[in-house]
């Protein structure tokens, strides 16, 4: 019993993690939140003065199968990914499982400006991108004084 | 040896470790890595004597003016080098990338796939 506390299961697993996240904290870091510990999929977003752009980088799903919703300014996106993983009974040893499995949700604010009626979006190479225009009359406009 | 120099400059840029998940059974391993915004066109795969490297670039259609504003994928490459080891087959991997995930599948050599012995009662 003892034993089996002492030495998890897939202890090399760990290490290799371990060892991962440790060369992640050395190497130039990609962001404060880090990736893949921050979060599935992980976020860009960005805009311009016509639009706002959101990157979700989300490899591995079924485009059919995303879903994202726009509720009073908030944008959800929403799915789940199947695990590549053999069954339990499978002959088959997992040496290192870093990749994300299971339901995951990620929530925007979205600015006031945008129209939830003119989004674009498109799935390519695992990447989800959302492109939302921002309305016209938001746009600053100079009144006559008659 | 100016290959050599522009080969140890690639290695030195910035490069994101993908997440991978390894599974081996008897006749082989497979492995995964989550690439996402990599093309095929944009990976590169490379078996030197015993070193697997796995290299892809970003690739993303961005419009004109884009200003960031959150970023949690700073660096537009993913980099990650494995050891294989002796009774692994290198000649025979084989690669697919589907939807941002590449899957290797590294078979055994011949002399390492597990055999039955039959046992014979006299």
């Amino acid at each position: 019993m003892i034993y089996r506390s002492l030495f998890p299961r897939d202890i090399f697993a760990e290490f290799d993690r371990l060892q991962r996240d440790l060369q992640q904290a050395f190497d130039t870091s990609p962001s404060i939140r880090g990736f893949g510990r921050g979060g599935y999929p992980a976020l860009n977003v960005g805009g311009t003065a016509q639009s706002v752009e959101i990157y979700a980088f989300a490899p591995g799903l079924d485009p059919a199968k995303i879903d994202v919703n726009i509720d009073r300014g908030v944008l959800t996106i929403e799915g789940e990914r199947a695990s590549g993983l053999p069954a339990a009974e499978a002959k088959a040893a997992v040496h290192i499982n870093e990749r994300f499995a299971g339901r995951f949700r990620r929530v925007v604010s979205l600015p006031d400006d945008v129209d939830p009626n003119a989004v674009g979006a498109e799935y390519r190479d695992g990447v989800l991108h959302l492109s939302i225009r921002r309305r016209e009359s938001a746009a600053p406009r100079r009144i006559q004084v008659q | 040896m100016t290959n050599n120099v522009s080969k140890s400059e690639e290695s030195r840029r910035d490069a994101v470790l993908p997440p991978v998940d390894v599974i081996e059974d008897a006749t082989g391993i497979t492995l995964y890595a989550d690439l996402p915004g990599v093309s095929k066109e944009a990976l590169n795969l490379r078996v030197e004597a015993d070193t697997l490297t796995i290299e892809g670039e970003v690739g993303l259609t961005t419009p004109e003016g884009l200003q960031a504003s959150h970023a949690e994928v700073s660096v537009p490459r993913y980099r990650r080098v494995f050891t294989l080891s002796k009774e692994l087959d290198p000649e025979k991997i084989a690669a697919e990338l589907n939807h941002g995930v590449l899957k290797l599948r590294i078979p055994k050599a011949e002399h390492a796939q597990p055999r039955k012995v039959q046992i014979r009662v006299s």
